[in-house]
């Protein structure tokens, strides 16, 4: 979107933050690319904004929504800018059918959608790293079998194996964290085997298997941190996916139990009540929702553009 | 060609088999319908003929065979909680997953192509931007909220459009369709609309990638040279060669559509097989589960059978029994 990828482009991005060429290191390097996109940086500050009311809900919300005691049924419904019974605050974004404050609601859920997401990314990034390793070092029959278990898995939507699988599990936290690891470890899988097919060629890990070096010290610290930039761009883009898909399945009824809403039970939540006009109580953690996966995506879709060694030099 | 059909044939019966015995397993291991299905007050005697009716005394290796025995024949045990057939279940309700999901891709390639088309061609124009920015928001915005936000605008605010339902159908060739009545297409824009979004934006992309690449190619600039005008330039010569990703992408995001029907069923109270699952997961009505996954499974194998040979057909350079 800013920079033409390319020399030029990289060259004018370095310049520009004043790096002098002896000074320059990966990281810096790095850090300049990224902040020649005012969209990536906009999409950055979001994030950061999103994480830190995540982090500090219990801060911020006026009203803690898990707390029954807190909640008083007179307010149930209210529309957003309506004061409460006691008249002491103000529901900036209306209140639920329980008479829950929608901000402090909000604020808990992101916490529960990004938590979620991030934990699913993680693990399955641990488990599609180590079986795409494996596959590219082995090679062989292994390496054949993986692949097709993935190329299987790939050609199902995630929704689907993610569906069953909650179908069988029922709901619960770390159920869900399950089903969206089992759904998107795959990716990680194929796009680590590929990143390390080509990797494993190279010079250095020849010397490294030349020095006599063990298979495990070979993979670990010299094949995989190589293969790590492409990985990074998917994983970013994946907890997007993740958190979206967290949400679907949490509003289709098969995702988080009620006693913990995250955004997307919050707008099932609401789903009934849109009908009587009450919109509202969808329609605001819908729009968190909404800033958060696209906040993400910006941020994922320059990451793609700066560390693709194909634009650069 | 003859060996590539065979082996993927082959390749794929054992897929649906592989998959049929983790279905089966999963399944039948976990979770008990009896419990469901029968009341509270029920005596341990009538539990144990709900038990011995359903079969779920005998071994799971026995129940397999009896399962595997059943689908073969296409039949694949009775729905618990309706009593019928659950394959006749399924096929009741497919009819309409199909409509919508047709109508779906429908609109993403009617709109999505020539869109894509013209942000290929004018890649910085303020239209060029514009679609690239609607089409990162189709990725991005979760369908079941655009869903809700739909109903919320043209049924509870503008009251132009049903919420909720298929509207009446009438019969096509024995199969009830929606969309020969006004009415029943009133019901079906805004589920197949919702359920559109996600692919309008891929195939956007897609056309718009692939409408650059070619726009810089020697064939392009040799039609040029010959003197055709740009309207057959781009709708003989371009569209022709981009067309094959998409036809690709079409036909894989068709399992994908019929998957994401779940979804926008569940939000327009759809009646088709995605919510039939949704309601057989709350109850655990294990043969529809077990009859709509294996359909699936089903589908999806011929689905990428066909986008397989689809694709060797219009792209000469492909030569299927080579792989």
């Amino acid at each position: 979107m800013a920079a033409e990828p390319g020399t030029a482009g990289a060259l004018a991005a370095a310049g520009e933050v004043g790096t002098s060429p002896a000074a320059e290191t990966p990281w810096r390097r790095f850090v300049a690319d990224f902040a020649a996109s005012r969209l990536a940086l906009f999409g950055l500050a979001m994030l950061v904004l999103l994480v830190l009311c995540a982090v500090l809900a219990p801060l911020l919300s006026p009203q803690n929504p898990y707390d029954l005691a807190q909640l008083d049924v007179l307010d149930s419904r209210l529309p957003p800018g309506a004061k409460n019974a006691a008249g002491t605050m103000t529901y900036w974004l209306g209140t639920d059918d329980q008479g829950r404050d929608m901000f402090s609601a909000i604020l808990y859920g992101l916490r529960i959608s990004l938590g979620v997401g991030v934990a699913a990314t993680i693990a399955a990034l641990a488990i599609g790293l180590l079986v795409g390793l494996v596959a590219a070092y082995a090679s062989g029959t292994l390496d054949a079998f993986i692949m097709r278990v993935v190329d299987i898995q790939l050609s199902f939507p995630a929704i689907l194996i993610a569906l069953v699988l909650l179908a069988l599990l029922g709901q619960g936290l770390e159920k869900i964290i399950v089903a969206l690891v089992a759904a998107q470890w795959a990716y990680y899988a194929r796009t680590v085997r590929s990143a390390a097919l080509v990797e494993r060629q190279r010079e250095y890990i020849e010397a490294a298997r030349g020095l006599g070096l063990s298979h495990s010290r070979v993979v670990l610290r010299h094949l995989l941190p190589n293969c790590l930039p492409p990985l990074i761009v998917v994983a970013t883009v994946q907890v997007a996916a993740a958190i979206a898909l967290e949400a679907t399945l949490s509003f289709l009824g098969l995702g988080l139990p009620i006693t913990e809403p995250s955004l997307g039970l919050l707008i099932a939540n609401g789903y009934t009540y849109l009908l009587s006009g009450k919109y509202w109580i969808s329609f605001f953690p819908g729009i968190a929702l909404l800033v958060t996966i696209v906040a993400i995506n910006l941020v994922a879709d320059h990451l793609r553009d700066v560390l693709n060694p194909r634009l650069q030099r | 060609m003859l060996v590539f059909l065979l082996r993927r044939i082959l390749q794929s019966i054992a897929v649906l088999l592989a998959m049929s015995l983790l279905v089966f397993v999963a399944v039948y291991a976990i979770g008990n319908p009896v419990d469901i299905m029968i009341p509270p007050d029920a005596t341990e005697a009538d539990r144990a003929n709900t038990v011995r009716a359903l079969g779920l005394d005998r071994p799971l290796w026995a129940q397999y065979a009896l399962f595997l025995k059943g689908a073969v024949t296409g039949n694949l045990g009775r729905s618990f909680a309706f009593n019928v057939p659950a394959m006749e279940l399924i096929f009741e309700r497919m009819p309409a997953t199909l409509e919508l999901a047709i109508a779906a891709m429908l609109i993403g390639v009617l709109l999505g192509v020539p869109l894509g088309l013209w942000a290929g061609l004018k890649p910085d124009s303020l239209a060029g931007k514009s679609i690239m920015t609607i089409s990162i928001l189709g990725f991005s915005l979760p369908t079941f909220w655009v869903g809700l936000m739909l109903i919320m605008t043209f049924s509870v605010w503008l009251g132009w459009l049903p919420s909720s339902g298929r509207g009446p159908t009438t019969p096509l060739f024995g199969v009830p369709v929606s969309f020969l009545s006004v009415e029943g297409l009133r019901h079906l824009l805004m589920p197949a609309a919702n359920l559109a979004l996600f692919n309008l934006a891929l195939i956007i992309r897609l056309t718009r990638a692939g409408t650059r690449e070619a726009m810089l190619q020697d064939y392009v600039k040799f039609a040029r040279a010959k003197g055709l005008p740009d309207r057959r330039v781009v709708g003989v010569h371009v569209l022709k060669n981009i067309l094959i990703p998409i036809v690709t992408v079409i036909g894989l995001q068709f399992g994908s559509v019929i998957a994401f029907a779940i979804v926008t069923e569940t939000v327009f109270a759809w009646p088709g097989m995605g919510k039939l699952i949704i309601d057989s997961i709350n109850v655990l009505d294990r043969p529809v589960i077990v009859a709509y996954l294996l359909v699936i499974v089903a589908l999806f194998i011929l689905i990428n059978l066909v986008v397989d040979l689809l694709y060797s057909v219009l792209d000469p350079r492909v030569r299927l029994a080579e792989r």
